[in-house]
């Protein structure tokens, strides 16, 4: 596969954008379910992990095709995603009145968006659930316990993606793991 | 649990990680034997891995990779150029040297322009004309540039005549060569053949050492 991509990126060097789609197919999936599980909406994930594949035909003169492409492409990934997520904080006002909603302001909101009430938390489906505890991680170990579980990937590339020595990585997985644990065990019958 | 060690949930991270040693793995078994709280704490984060990794896998949209290509950059008709540059680093360099070479050399050409000679004794200047007069005897190279030369007597060397013209009596004799330039083609050949001349008569200086 590794000698498949560098052959179409050669391909690519030499001013053939075709070849550049073939790399696309081969990678959408993964890169677009990383970019979903970080940002939790599948709209900003197209338009992230979209932006991520153009990056990588700009700067694709910058790789080194020693190295593992997909260790790349997942570095463009996240590190949008990362931005992504940094920038929306500030977007909004607090203070300002949600549309439609009576006396409702951005604080209701976000309470709402940080913990949902238990009989809320009740009605999710699995997978809804999952996407849910797994948004409410704060963005580091977000980041690490995605690629971890989600995408299966070795504690080894992911140091390589987050460009993190490897005890880092381990230390925000386990912290990862034990903030699940407690978000999760707020619902006893859960766990 | 206040009273377990700490190193104990290290271990059951290093367990569900896969990397944990023979000793750090019987020590934490036998640990989680006797203590109730400890195994709950195992077991919720052995549940909290199986949770995450029950997320289904998520396939991107229909129609993304056209999309992808759709918002790519239009190739520029100078896209190409940078690449080859980038390609042919070597090449890019020397043709730099030689942009900046040929630069250099024609603006010497341009700014050359005023009226100079060698330095020589019985010579005789009349406003840009530069004259060996009749039974005088110069010895050395004469260079003149925009400037007339007039030969009466003798020249015991070479002369050059850069834009310029030559006037040789019939008394005149030049033992050395003779050269006009009046062309930017002469006058490149010309800083062409001093330069070889140069290094020949370097590399000739080291080998009599």
């Amino acid at each position: 596969m590794d000698a498949l991509v560098n052959k179409r990126i050669k391909q690519v060097l030499k001013g053939d954008k075709d070849a550049f789609a073939e790399i696309v197919d081969l990678y959408q999936h993964r890169l677009f379910q990383v970019c979903f599980r970080m940002l939790g909406n599948r709209h900003e994930a197209e338009d992230i992990a979209q932006e991520a594949f153009v990056r990588a035909f700009i700067n694709i003169h910058t790789f080194d095709q020693k190295r593992k492409f997909s260790t790349w492409l997942y570095r463009i990934a996240t590190n949008l995603c990362i931005d992504r997520i940094r920038k929306k904080k500030p977007d909004y006002y607090l203070d300002a009145e949600v549309k439609g909603t009576e006396g409702l302001d951005m604080y209701s909101q976000i309470a709402a968006e940080d913990e949902l009430p238990e009989e809320e938390l009740m009605k999710l489906e699995l997978q809804d659930r999952i996407q849910y505890e797994i948004s409410r991680l704060p963005d580091k170990y977000r980041s690490a316990i995605v690629l971890k579980y989600m995408e299966e990937l070795s504690l080894q590339e992911i140091s390589e993606i987050l460009e993190l020595p490897l005890g880092t990585v381990k230390t925000r997985i386990h912290r990862g793991r034990e903030a699940l644990r407690k978000q999760l065990s707020r619902q006893p019958n859960f766990l | 649990m206040n009273a377990c060690p700490e190193r104990i949930v290290h271990y059951m991270h290093e367990y569900l990680d896969g990397e944990i040693s023979r000793e750090h793995e019987l020590e934490l078994k036998s640990h989680l034997q006797s203590c109730v709280d400890c195994q709950a704490h195992m077991h919720e984060l052995s549940d909290v891995v199986a949770f995450v990794k029950g997320a289904a896998h998520v396939e991107a949209p229909t129609n993304f990779s056209n999309a992808v290509m759709a918002r790519l950059p239009k190739e520029k008709s100078h896209a190409g150029v940078s690449r080859w540059l980038r390609r042919h680093p070597i090449l890019t360099a020397a043709a730099l040297f030689f942009l900046f070479m040929s630069s250099a050399l024609f603006t010497n050409f341009n700014e050359q322009q005023q009226f100079s000679f060698t330095k020589q004794e019985n010579v005789v200047v009349e406003g840009e004309t530069v004259i060996i007069p009749e039974g005088q005897v110069v010895k050395g190279d004469l260079v003149v540039r925009n400037g007339d030369v007039r030969i009466d007597g003798e020249l015991d060397g070479n002369l050059t005549v850069i834009n310029g013209s030559k006037y040789m009596a019939s008394t005149a004799v030049i033992t050395g060569k003779t050269e006009e330039i009046n062309e930017v083609f002469d006058w490149l050949w010309f800083h062409i053949k001093d330069g070889a001349k140069e290094v020949v008569s370097f590399f000739g200086k080291e080998e009599t050492k």
